[in-house]
């Protein structure tokens, strides 16, 4: 039935949205780690949302998973600091390339957009409880 | 069988069928408001309605000689084609969907919907009071 399917789709989103907002936090979290596991400074990374169908017969519904996380490409910011342990020759220490301002303003959008479908569950709840008066 | 109580609660089931479906579509466009290159969706409700009433699909059928041959009719919901919406301001990343619109077009839509549940209880009603006189 086309409203419960609503809550599998406003659910992905939410999930979605919800992994979003994890990679802001793990992004700003790591704004200033010079150095990772891997010895490598942190580089900022980013979700990839896709369309994946969710109708009952594949017609359309249409929900949203996160496709991939994948680590953003900007060079590193490079800040002159000869007596960091991390600083190369010329006395440079690799930051990471992450932008705080890109990532307060996903951190919104992703709240925003989480709302929304809280927003859209909760009507359908309200419909598929109006549903079942019918008749009395 | 068809009886004339099916007759006369036909319109409004088949309305609150189409009204759930369509807050489905508008739920998904809500849902993939981030989501790159995803198209918004919807469908002309009333010539949906007028096509399901009639029991006639507004497309073609294509013939199929095998198996395997797909039924070609693409996305429909009860026969009503699904179309894509005329972007206002379509952003850079492909998508179409404008939230103001989509918030609207659901708050209208669930409003309608429970407007028909309620044209239906008051059908029932009505078959009641004539059976009880």
């Amino acid at each position: 039935m086309s409203l419960f399917n609503i809550f599998n789709i406003a659910g992905s989103a939410m999930t979605a949205q919800a992994q979003r907002l994890n990679v802001v936090a793990s992004n700003l979290a790591n704004a200033d780690s010079a150095t990772g596991a891997d010895g490598k400074p942190y580089r900022a990374k980013q979700v990839v949302f896709s369309t994946t169908p969710m109708g009952a017969d594949g017609q359309g519904g249409a929900g949203v998973k996160v496709a991939a996380v994948v680590e953003d490409t900007a060079p590193m910011k490079l800040v002159y600091d000869p007596k960091h342990p991390m600083a190369n020759a010329q006395g440079y220490v690799a930051m990471p390339n992450v932008n705080p301002v890109d990532e307060m303003v996903n951190m919104i959008s992703a709240s925003r957009s989480y709302q929304n479908n809280v927003d859209v569950m909760n009507t359908s709840k309200t419909l598929l409880l109006k549903t079942l008066t019918i008749g009395q | 069988m068809s009886s004339r109580i099916d007759d006369a609660l036909r319109f409004n089931q088949t309305a609150l069928t189409l009204r759930a479906a369509r807050q489905e579509l508008i739920a998904s466009n809500i849902a993939n408001a981030d989501t790159p290159n995803y198209k918004a969706r919807d469908i002309d409700f009333a010539s949906a309605l007028q096509g399901a009433l009639a029991g006639s699909s507004p497309r073609m059928a294509m013939a199929a000689t095998a198996d395997s041959h797909l039924n070609g009719g693409g996305q429909g919901v009860l026969g009503a084609p699904v179309m894509y919406r005329a972007a206002v301001q379509p952003s850079a990343d492909g998508n179409t969907v404008d939230m103001d619109v989509e918030r609207a077009q659901f708050a209208d839509n669930a409003l309608r919907y429970e407007a028909s549940v309620k044209f239906i209880s008051e059908d029932i009603k009505q078959v009641l009071t004539a059976l009880q006189g």
